[in-house]
């Protein structure tokens, strides 16, 4: 995983509530692309006239916009990545380029998403994020900086932001989750040891034709 | 255990699931069902692969096929070449790795929200995960069941665990019953209209009082499945007799002495008095009537006989922005009643409204009548199982005299993946749990309802209520 620290750049505002998993990237996109190739399809029904890129931009999307085409942050609503578990929401973003998204609230399984890809989710109320907005607007870039948990705008007081320590951690460090648990399976082999002999149903010893059990 | 107070249902879960307390309130878990499907499985499986990691429990691993299958009688695998590839990709993987595929051949096949319940896999007090954010559907059963993304997958499948933050939990009660012809589906848009799509973020919901307890395990599957779009992961109904009744004898279910000795453990699954919840919140079930959505969020649900919101009454500038977006996309306009709607398509299906009760409450409605003309209506079972005590009880028949395309299982319109989509400006009356703006195709209209409305709807070809039978403006 890609480990964030700083990120500085244009912030682009697409403060609409509920953006949900499926307006960042279409059903047919996720199941016949693969990981790559999500850059060109990012918010495709917002972005473009009809169907891709070839039907021509929105001007009135904030993304084709010329100083938030190369926006490193989204400045988003409530409720931001609802709806569908889909993971490639976030690779889309990460293609398109952003590394961080700020909003008042994020879907649970999106924001887990992105803790595994090193896109920060950054939770702050509507009105810090309604003046960030209002300095950015013009392509003044902004500066969320993980190890210091703050938000950095000109002519603002930093915004502090929460996050767990380990998430934090592991997002600077850029630390794969899966190596970090497997470094855990002493623990896991002997959970699972006293487990089998309390739920023997769980280990389906009651399957097949001795449903009696082991 | 540490805990000696009153306990919630969930902790009650979460705790004796917990392998390590890391430091925050970051848990690792034992997953004690992981439930697979093509759409994401695959990949992962090649994620997997490609690290060289063994799957660590095939055993508590198993897979279906319902995202990008064929609903088409007939069907071997995909409609098209690439989604043929994945599913006989995902036939080829599963049979390497030992984990079993419930296919079309050996007749178990089937939406993994509805099959998991069906084969007796999804059982009170254990923790399942699904690369899919329906798996809280699971929830009815006293499990803690929640969807995962890509990378989650990879590491259930690598260690058998996930990593989750302790969510907050929140305890919603109905009070009193439901009038007639008030469905679980109705309830839970209810109160996501009440409470808002954003309202559950962060929580573990669980759902209680006397009209839960008097749902079916269908209707508690229906509830707990909406809770995704009410923003929270997990929603749960503690397991009584109800759930009992259902898994007894079902083929993953403990059998004989040992499902009655699983039965005294989960009878002690339930939130204890005075267990502390960090919100609660109460329903007046009786004021619940039919529910049907206006917009592109769940939230934007209106009882079936009331008039479209006024975007004007809304104070805050951006969300009157918002409003306005959804109606224009809809084509629907303020004060408008939703009666008045003539609707192109009817889908009735998906992991939330395509069970057995589901198919019966809509062929009860239609039984005897016909499809309005022009309505392109659409039944797809939510397994094989469903469609096969749907045929003995004559339900297809009902639904092809009606006019009805009588399907094959899988997610089918509800997502679209598999080429089943609803037209461009096209309006449908579905019963699934997503309107999303292009959610069952580029420029769908989707209209949520029950099934009982969405069978009303298709035979008077607008939307309508099961009592207006095909007399059009009383809805």
């Amino acid at each position: 995983m890609k480990p964030f620290t700083i990120c500085r750049g244009p912030a682009a505002p697409l403060l609409r509530n509920n953006v949900d998993t499926d307006l960042i990237i279409r059903i047919e996109r996720i199941s016949q692309l693969r990981r790559g190739q999500f850059a060109t399809w990012t918010f495709e029904t917002l972005r473009y006239l009809g169907e891709g890129p070839q039907s021509g931009e929105r001007a009135d999307f904030i993304l084709n916009q010329p100083p938030f085409r190369h926006a490193c942050i989204l400045l988003a609503g409530a409720n931001f990545g609802c709806g569908s578990s889909r993971e490639m929401a976030v690779w889309a973003l990460e293609e398109f380029g952003l590394r961080c998204v700020i909003a008042p609230s994020f879907g649970d399984i999106f924001r887990s998403n992105c803790l595994q890809n090193g896109l920060l989710p950054v939770v702050l109320p509507a009105q810090a994020i309604a003046a960030l907005a209002a300095v950015a607007s013009d392509g003044t870039p902004l500066e969320v900086d993980l190890r210091e948990l703050e938000v950095r705008a000109p002519g603002l007081a930093p915004i502090r932001f929460e996050f767990d320590p380990v998430q934090q951690t592991a997002l600077l460090e850029g630390l794969d989750e899966i190596d970090q648990t497997l470094l855990l399976m002493n623990e896991i082999e002997a959970f699972q040891r006293t487990d089998r002999q309390q739920r023997k149903w769980i280990y389906g010893q009651h399957r097949g034709s001795s449903p009696s059990g082991a | 255990m540490a805990y000696s107070g009153p306990r919630t249902l969930f902790e009650k879960i979460w705790e004796p699931h917990t392998i390590a307390q890391l430091p925050g309130k970051v848990a690792l878990l034992q997953v004690d069902r992981h439930l697979m499907h093509e759409l994401t499985g695959v990949e992962a499986v090649r994620v997997l692969e490609r690290r060289g990691l063994p799957v660590r429990n095939p055993d508590l691993t198993f897979a279906t096929l319902d995202h990008v299958i064929s609903t088409e009688p007939g069907r071997t695998a995909g409609d098209e070449p690439w989604s043929s590839e994945m599913v006989n990709a995902m036939r080829g993987q599963m049979g390497r790795l030992g984990i079993p595929l419930f296919d079309i051949g050996d007749g178990r096949q089937g939406i993994v929200h509805v099959i998991g319940p069906e084969l007796g896999l999804s059982l009170p007090g254990t923790l399942i995960v699904c690369g899919d954010s329906h798996t809280c559907t699971h929830g009815a059963f006293g499990a803690l069941a929640w969807g995962i993304g890509s990378s989650e997958l990879v590491h259930v499948l690598g260690t058998q665990t996930i990593r989750q933050v302790r969510p907050k939990t929140m305890r919603v009660r109905f009070e009193g019953a439901v009038p007639p012809g008030v469905t679980a589906k109705d309830m839970i848009l209810y109160l996501i209209g009440r409470l808002g799509a954003a309202a559950g973020t962060g929580y573990a919901i669980e759902y209680a009082g006397p009209a839960v307890e008097a749902l079916s395990m269908e209707g508690r599957m229906t509830l707990c499945n909406l809770t995704i779009e009410l923003g929270a992961k997990f929603g749960l109904v503690a397991p009584d007799d109800t759930t009992f009744a259902y898994l007894r004898g079902r083929e993953y279910a403990p059998q004989g002495a040992a499902f009655e000795a699983a039965v005294a453990q989960w009878r002690t699954l339930y939130s204890d008095a005075g267990a502390n919840f960090d919100r609660e919140v109460q329903i007046d079930a009786a004021a619940i009537s039919p529910q049907v959505t206006w917009g592109t969020s769940p939230e934007h649900v209106i009882a079936l006989d009331a008039a479209v919101p006024d975007p004007a009454g809304e104070p805050d500038l951006a969300r009157r922005a918002a409003l306005q977006t959804a109606l224009d996309y809809m084509d629907v306009h303020a004060g408008q009643r939703l009666g008045e709607l003539d609707v192109d398509r009817v889908f009735i299906g998906s992991c939330t409204n395509s069970r057995i009760e589901d198919l019966r409450a809509a062929a009860e409605v239609v039984s005897g009548l016909h499809v309005a003309q022009g309505v392109k209506a659409w039944v797809v079972p939510g397994s094989l199982s469903v469609a096969r005590q749907a045929a003995q009880e004559g339900l297809d028949q009902v639904f092809l005299a009606a006019g009805f395309e009588w399907r094959e299982p899988g997610c089918s319109m509800c997502v679209g993946a598999n080429g089943d989509v609803v037209g461009p400006g096209e309006r449908c009356v579905s019963t699934s749990n997503r309107n999303f703006a292009g959610r069952q195709g580029p420029g769908a209209r989707t209209h949520l309802a029950s099934p009982a409305v969405a069978a009303a709807s298709a035979l008077a070809g607008h939307i309508a209520a099961p009592s207006v039978r095909g007399a059009r403006g009383v809805a």
